[in-house]
């Protein structure tokens, strides 16, 4: 379970990001965060698995406080949540095997059990016989799976992704879909920051609306509401 | 931390010396020169060092006897002299030994001194060696206190001014060695840092993904004593080889008794082992110290 109670973010430049998030999210939801470029959708997400630290108020992730979670803790946390990020953030010089398997080795999984799991998880995003790759050999939409791939390997409680389809095209777009909803089926809680007007009124899931920092809108199968 | 993680561990290490290919070679050539530096410097600081205490070790009391002393007076002062503290070996020369010794150094001179085998105007001796030689002179000291003792030599003025100078060359040379450490270290864990600089990005990466600091950190071990190891193979294979060089060819030309070259075996092993251990500290040290500003994500 998320919980975030009057959450204020200003980054050390003194730009205010949030300002006063109240939101409660069950396990198991499935949850759009939308909103124009610039609102604080990703500090939002960033708050969630402590990359970065509210400046003011409560956030309870997992039954964690995030305020007085010691610093040595925060790996463990960020084992349980897995997030897809806005820009990949992939190991440049790990093949796409590597770069999946790393997130196995943290939790000191078996061999065996690592080659089985990223083996399965390269199947579910399409990108078996890619393995070898390096990043930079990737498209970018395929680079975007394999962040993905890595976000859902050790089957986390949480799943972020930060714009997960923001450089697919619209059939592969709707295979990532796919996924995220198979494994929300499963009780993974999904949070996903998208600019995607056709998902969002397409796959019918909980809306949070933000805008300037602040949650303007929060219905349960919600529209996108923006017209691009 | 299981055993598979240790392997892990290992194996990134190993990788990581591939992956990071000419990151790699920069810091591989910087312990190179380095430790050549360093080897070369201590090979030439050991040998000194070595001849140095030749020349001391050569350094020995003589205790010229009255001539008047009777042979259980003698005795008993070669005992005194044994129980001064500090004294290695006590060894009693007869007048007669000392003569025909006179005579042998002086060459066909000494046939002269012959003569004087019937009427021998030398003193019986008592030569002394001290455990340490930087004693001698306190020992000579006491030594010429005793009852009987007519005279103590042992190079009075040049010993002192020897010891004195020794002192102040090993002094010199430790302070030069640990300065060419440190500034080895200091370059090395530069070029480290550099090349562990293009990685923070992927160090802030691998923390947003749940890896604790400590396991961040053991690819890096390995890898920077795999460069430490891999940086000392040059100028181990130097010293090796130029001391072998030096030995055969250098050391049969110069025929002062003091000035002898180490033995290659086992110095030039030696002196391997210490390259080959401050290669791997060194590169342990660059890289872990250069690691742990990157982890603070
Ligand atoms: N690391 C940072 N340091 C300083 N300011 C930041 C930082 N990250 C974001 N901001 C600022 O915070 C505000 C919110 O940014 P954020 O990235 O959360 O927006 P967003 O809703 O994710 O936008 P987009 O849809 O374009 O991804 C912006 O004004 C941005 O300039
Ligand atoms: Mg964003």
């Amino acid at each position: 379970m998320i919980l975030m109670k009057d959450v204020h973010k200003t980054y050390p430049n003194g730009v205010t990001a949030l300002n006063g998030i109240n939101v409660e999210i069950e396990q198991g939801e499935f949850v759009y965060i939308v909103g124009p470029s610039g609102a604080g959708k990703s500090t939002f997400i960033r708050l969630m698995y402590r990359e970065a630290k509210a400046t003011n108020g409560t956030i309870m992730i997992n039954d964690l406080d995030m305020s007085s979670l010691k610093e040595k803790k925060v790996p463990f946390l960020r084992r349980d949540i897995g997030v897809v990020f806005q820009d990949f953030k992939l190991l440049p010089k790990l093949s796409v095997y590597e770069n999946i398997a790393f997130a196995l080795e943290v939790i000191e999984e078996s061999p065996r059990n690592i080659r089985k799991l990223v083996m399965d998880v390269l199947e579910l995003v399409g990108l078996k016989n890619k393995a070898r790759f390096i990043p930079d050999e990737l498209s970018g939409g395929e680079q975007q799976r394999v962040s993905i791939a890595r976000a859902i390997v050790n089957k986390p409680k949480i799943v972020i992704a930060d714009e997960p389809t923001g450089n697919l095209d619209p059939e592969t777009s709707w295979e990532i879909m796919k996924i995220l909803e198979e494994i929300n089926s499963s009780g993974t809680t999904i949070i996903m920051a998208t600019h995607s007007k056709e998902i969002v009124n397409t796959i019918k899931k909980r809306v949070i609306a933000i805008e300037d920092g602040l949650i303007v809108r929060d219905e349960h199968r919600g529209e996108y509401g923006y017209e691009i | 931390m299981k055993f598979r993680t240790v392997r892990r561990h290992l194996r990134e290490g190993f990788k990581n010396i591939a992956r990071n290919g000419w990151m790699t070679v920069a810091s591989v050539g910087a312990v190179t020169t380095t430790l050549i530096l360093v080897g070369a410097f201590l090979a030439l600081m050991l040998n000194l060092n070595q001849m140095a205490d030749n020349i001391e070790e050569d350094v020995e009391i003589n205790a010229l006897l009255e001539l008047t002393l009777e042979e259980d007076q003698i005795t008993t002062i070669g005992d005194e002299i044994k129980q001064i503290n500090g004294v290695d070996s006590v060894v009693f020369s007869s007048k007669d030994e000392q003569l025909s010794e006179l005579v042998d150094s002086m060459g066909e001179e000494g046939k002269s001194w012959q003569l004087f085998e019937q009427d021998n105007p030398l003193n019986h001796v008592y030569i002394i060696k001290t455990k340490d030689p930087q004693d001698t002179i306190k020992v000579a000291d006491k030594i010429s206190d005793l009852q009987g003792v007519q005279e103590v030599n042992y190079g009075q003025g040049v010993v002192e001014r020897l010891f004195e100078f020794n002192k102040y060359a090993r002094t010199i040379g430790v302070v030069l060695i640990v300065g060419l450490v440190f500034t080895a270290i200091f370059l090395i864990s530069n070029t480290i840092k550099i090349t562990i600089m293009a990685r923070s990005r992927e160090i802030g990466i691998m923390k947003l993904v749940g890896a604790t600091n400590g396991f961040i950190r053991w690819p890096f071990f390995i890898e920077g004593l795999l460069l430490g190891i891999l940086g000392s193979v040059v100028p181990i294979a130097a010293i090796l080889g130029g001391y072998y060089y030096l030995e055969n060819n250098i050391s049969e030309r110069i025929n002062y008794s003091f000035v002898e070259l180490l033995p290659f075996n086992p110095f030039a092993w030696q002196l391997s082992l210490i390259i080959l251990g401050i290669g791997a500290l060194i590169g342990v040290w660059g890289s872990v110290m250069s690691v742990r500003k990157f982890l603070k994500v």
